[in-house]
């Protein structure tokens, strides 16, 4: 198929931003105050416009490519466990209000990183949509970056947890930089940056960088956790119900 | 039909933000081109201002709301996102009737992006009693565009239309 690799490349950014959109949305009205539901609802909306517009790109180089009539709503609601390439850590479980900052930590670190890379790119469209979003994105770095820090080196229970939460979370951060086969920029060259970043919150924050070096794979290539199975049938059901529904 | 530029955005300078109804599209620097096409078709450029701006649609709907009342109905609406809005294309006007509608406006735009952490974004002049004694309470405020901020002198807390 043509554009086939670049297809896959923009479904992956586009499903990894919407999944991350639709945990954070279970945050809706059970934020620790209100104008930290507030935050990380609209951090939500930010990433849901993302996905949107990589979805868009992607049913046009789809129907393009293939004849076929695929929309925005159809990649995200039509779409099985297996055909989605999001990032792991973004299906995970939010936990407690730690795991969902530090999993924001370090999503946003990398996502400014490839975003910054992506608007180099020689496809004007994938260019348009870094630039636009990175402007939010940053938002979303210096805001998890401010709570990482006011946790790590808050009280002994709230240090207590952002460590559970780096204990967890810190095998799906390998993922970002392990190159697929369609990869739209080059995520390899980007740990290093990402690394330092992460090190000079934590030092801020009284946190130590873990050691362990296993990292766990699979988003990219659709083999997901089994969190996914359960994410999706609450997002998808109602156009699998009715389909074509609109607001 | 009077289908020059400055028609259509004498058309389009009555099309208000649904969720900040005293800025029209114009104030907001959203509309990034208009063309005439030969056969009369008129296509309107514009550029959302967030990626999520659950506005966008109800914009478009009512842009062509508003050319049908003036007659045109070969209407297209096309989004671009190159180059990113900016609040520096906010107008001055729009930045003026922002203020006396209660909230604050941006403040040397973009400039003011990529802040330090824990940077509190203080001296945004409050829109109630014109202080400079606020602080930020919130980057995130009540939509997409707005941050929540309060003035320490009147107490009451506002919206400011953060730079982006």
């Amino acid at each position: 198929m043509k554009n086939e690799n670049l297809i896959k490349g923009v479904l992956h950014i586009a499903d990894t931003a919407l999944i991350l959109g639709q945990r954070n949305a279970a945050w809706c009205a059970h934020g620790p105050i209100l104008e930290q539901d507030i935050a990380i609802t609209n951090i939500t909306l930010d990433l849901i416009g993302q996905a949107r517009n990589f979805y868009q790109y992607a049913a046009l180089l789809i129907n393009e490519a293939d004849n076929k009539n695929e929309t925005e709503d159809t990649l995200a609601f039509l779409r099985n466990e297996r055909d989605f390439k999001n990032l792991l850590i973004c299906e995970l479980p939010n936990g407690d209000w730690a795991q969902t900052i530090l999993r924001q930590f370090f999503f946003s670190s990398f996502q400014q990183l490839m975003y910054q890379e992506m608007i180099k790119s020689s496809d004007s469209q994938i260019a348009a949509i870094a630039a636009k979003s990175i402007k939010e994105t940053n938002y979303h770095v210096k805001w998890s970056s401010e709570w990482v820090i006011r946790l790590g080196d808050g009280t002994d229970e709230s240090n207590q947890r952002m460590k559970n939460a780096i204990e967890y979370l810190w095998q799906y951060t390998g993922e970002f930089f392990i190159a697929s086969e369609y990869e739209i920029i080059d995520v390899a060259a980007l740990k290093n940056q990402w690394l330092e970043k992460v090190k000079s919150i934590f030092d801020e924050a009284m946190l130590t960088m873990p050691e362990n070096t296993f990292m766990q794979t699979g988003g990219k290539t659709g083999v997901h956790t089994e969190h996914l199975g359960f994410v999706l049938p609450e997002m998808q059901s109602l156009q699998r119900n009715f389909p074509g529904a609109e607001w | 039909m009077n289908n020059t530029k400055e028609h259509i955005y004498s058309i389009l300078a009555e099309v208000t933000d649904p969720e900040i109804p005293v800025l029209t599209i114009l104030d907001l620097g959203i509309v990034r081109d208009v063309i005439c096409t030969q056969d009369n078709e008129i296509e309107i450029i514009i550029t959302p201002t967030y990626s999520g701006c659950p506005a966008m649609d109800a914009i478009a709907f009512d842009i062509k709301l508003k050319m049908v009342e003036a007659g045109f109905t070969h209407v297209k609406i096309t989004y671009t996102l190159s180059p990113a809005w900016t609040t520096d294309w906010m107008t001055a006007s729009g930045k003026q009737k922002l203020n006396e509608y209660g909230i604050a406006p941006p403040i040397n735009a973009s400039s003011r992006m990529n802040k330090l952490l824990f940077d509190e974004d203080e001296h945004i002049p409050c829109p109630h009693c014109g202080s400079t004694h606020t602080k930020l309470l919130s980057e995130f405020g009540s939509t997409a565009c707005k941050a929540l901020h309060q003035c320490m002198d009147c107490k009451e807390p506002f919206d400011y239309f953060k730079c982006h």
